[in-house]
């Protein structure tokens, strides 16, 4: 099924396309922009006292090992007035696409986790999705929380399990937190829009406005993380030793 | 035009103009008109109703292919088409008009009026059973009632834009009963 509508809806994504192939230009210039300021030449060398650490692993001291691997992928159809949406992009299992990477827009923002695989098409639950559950943080006091959608409004999140006693403002930025093995840390979800304090709990619910424009995506960025069958067995001995 | 492909033409046709142009509306950020089951609506009067069940369920389910997630629209096209003669034989105003024309239509329900309450309740149906299982899942019963209201009213206003603008010819076929 997905492969007969991925094809269907690759011919009609080739219309769409054309037409706001400007907008995708400016998001791959701004980005490149971005990329090409993180080159190594347009930085100086400190004295050598300065110790670059990085999130990395180092195996020895030649190298380091990577963690977190980004494959681009078109998308070919894309709904946000449903009330669970999903993402079909072109690249599937024989491109290197597995069930539960991370997808984020070219800007970082997230966008969603794979959910089906097939050949040559994935499928990709949004972030506007009643089973969408992101663990995420607040930049400036480090609470962490969960990302949810109440199947509203589209670019309008939820963050919910943030105590009151947190700190928020409007437009406070809101981020992965990594503790999942889904997404890397500090990927940008979205920044708060409105505060509204919940009246049965201790906790705040925090709209959120979404990093990620759900309405023009056209292409997006799959993140695999090459280390998660390590950490998802260690979780799984560690659980197994508490069940016994 | 034989009546198969006609039928096979009109699916293919509604498929496309719900999935790839009126499921990019989405007025108030609530509304999302449909018109694809309008082929459930438009199917002959005779014909077997397990048959044309089953053939609601391929449009339903032809849908939900496009958007990803099976079982919905299914459901509330097998529930239309379960309930449309029931909702014919309660509106067709003289006796036999079922056998006169093939399909129905304003001219065939014997004026705008009946038609008019013919799509508005089978309409309501739809919306109804396709909101109250999504709103099944997020518990916001509010919003699913009016949700409802809205939706079927601009389904019912599509509905008649459609019948104004492709009056479809029928003839009256004499001497059946």
């Amino acid at each position: 099924m997905n492969e007969v509508t991925g094809r269907v809806n690759t011919q009609f994504n080739k219309v769409d396309y054309f037409f706001k192939l400007r907008n995708t230009n400016e998001v791959l210039i701004k980005n490149n922009e971005r990329l090409v300021n993180l080159l190594n030449e347009n930085f100086e060398k400190q004295d050598t006292s300065t110790k670059i650490v990085s999130e990395n692993i180092f195996n020895d001291t030649t190298g380091r090992k990577r963690k977190w691997q980004y494959f681009s992928a078109k998308v070919v159809s894309n709904s946000v007035a449903a009330q669970n949406n999903f993402i079909a992009i072109h690249r599937g299992a024989g491109q290197q696409i597995k069930k539960d990477d991370g997808v984020v827009d070219l800007n970082n923002g997230v966008v969603g986790i794979v959910t089906e695989v097939g050949e040559n098409y994935s499928v990709i639950m949004s972030l506007l999705h009643k089973d969408s559950k992101i663990s995420a943080k607040l930049k400036k006091g480090g609470e962490v929380g969960q990302v949810i959608w109440d199947g509203k409004e589209p670019n309008r999140l939820s963050l919910i399990e943030i105590r009151k006693s947190a700190l928020v403002a409007k437009g406070d930025t809101v981020y992965t937190s990594g503790f999942t093995t889904t997404f890397p840390y500090g990927l940008m979800i979205g920044t708060i829009d409105e505060i509204v304090k919940d009246k049965s709990t201790n906790n705040y619910i925090l709209y959120l406005k979404s990093t990620a424009n759900f309405y023009n995506l056209q292409y997006v960025n799959a993140i695999e993380n090459l280390q998660r069958e390590e950490v998802d067995q260690l979780l799984k001995n560690a659980n197994n030793k508490v069940n016994n | 035009m034989g009546t198969l492909l006609k039928n096979m033409l009109r699916f293919i046709l509604l498929i496309l103009v719900q999935v790839y142009v009126l499921d990019r509306i989405h007025l108030h950020y609530m509304v999302t008109p449909y018109i694809y089951f309008l082929f459930i609506l438009w199917m002959p009067f005779e014909g077997n109703r397990a048959v044309q069940m089953m053939i609601a369920f391929a449009l339903g389910f032809t849908l939900d292919g496009f958007r990803h997630h099976p079982g919905f629209h299914s459901a509330a096209c097998v529930l239309v088409a379960y309930l449309r003669p029931f909702v014919v034989n309660l509106l067709i105003s003289q006796q036999g008009a079922e056998n006169n024309y093939q399909e129905p239509s304003a001219k065939s329900m014997g004026g705008f009026i009946p038609y008019l309450v013919y799509a508005g309740m089978l309409t309501l149906v739809h919306h109804g059973w396709l909101f109250f299982l999504e709103a099944m899942q997020f518990g916001d019963f509010w919003y699913f009632i009016v949700k409802t209201v809205f939706s079927t009213a601009i389904t019912l206003l599509l509905i008649m834009i459609v019948e104004l603008l492709f009056s479809r010819k029928q003839a009256f076929r004499t001497n059946t009963v």
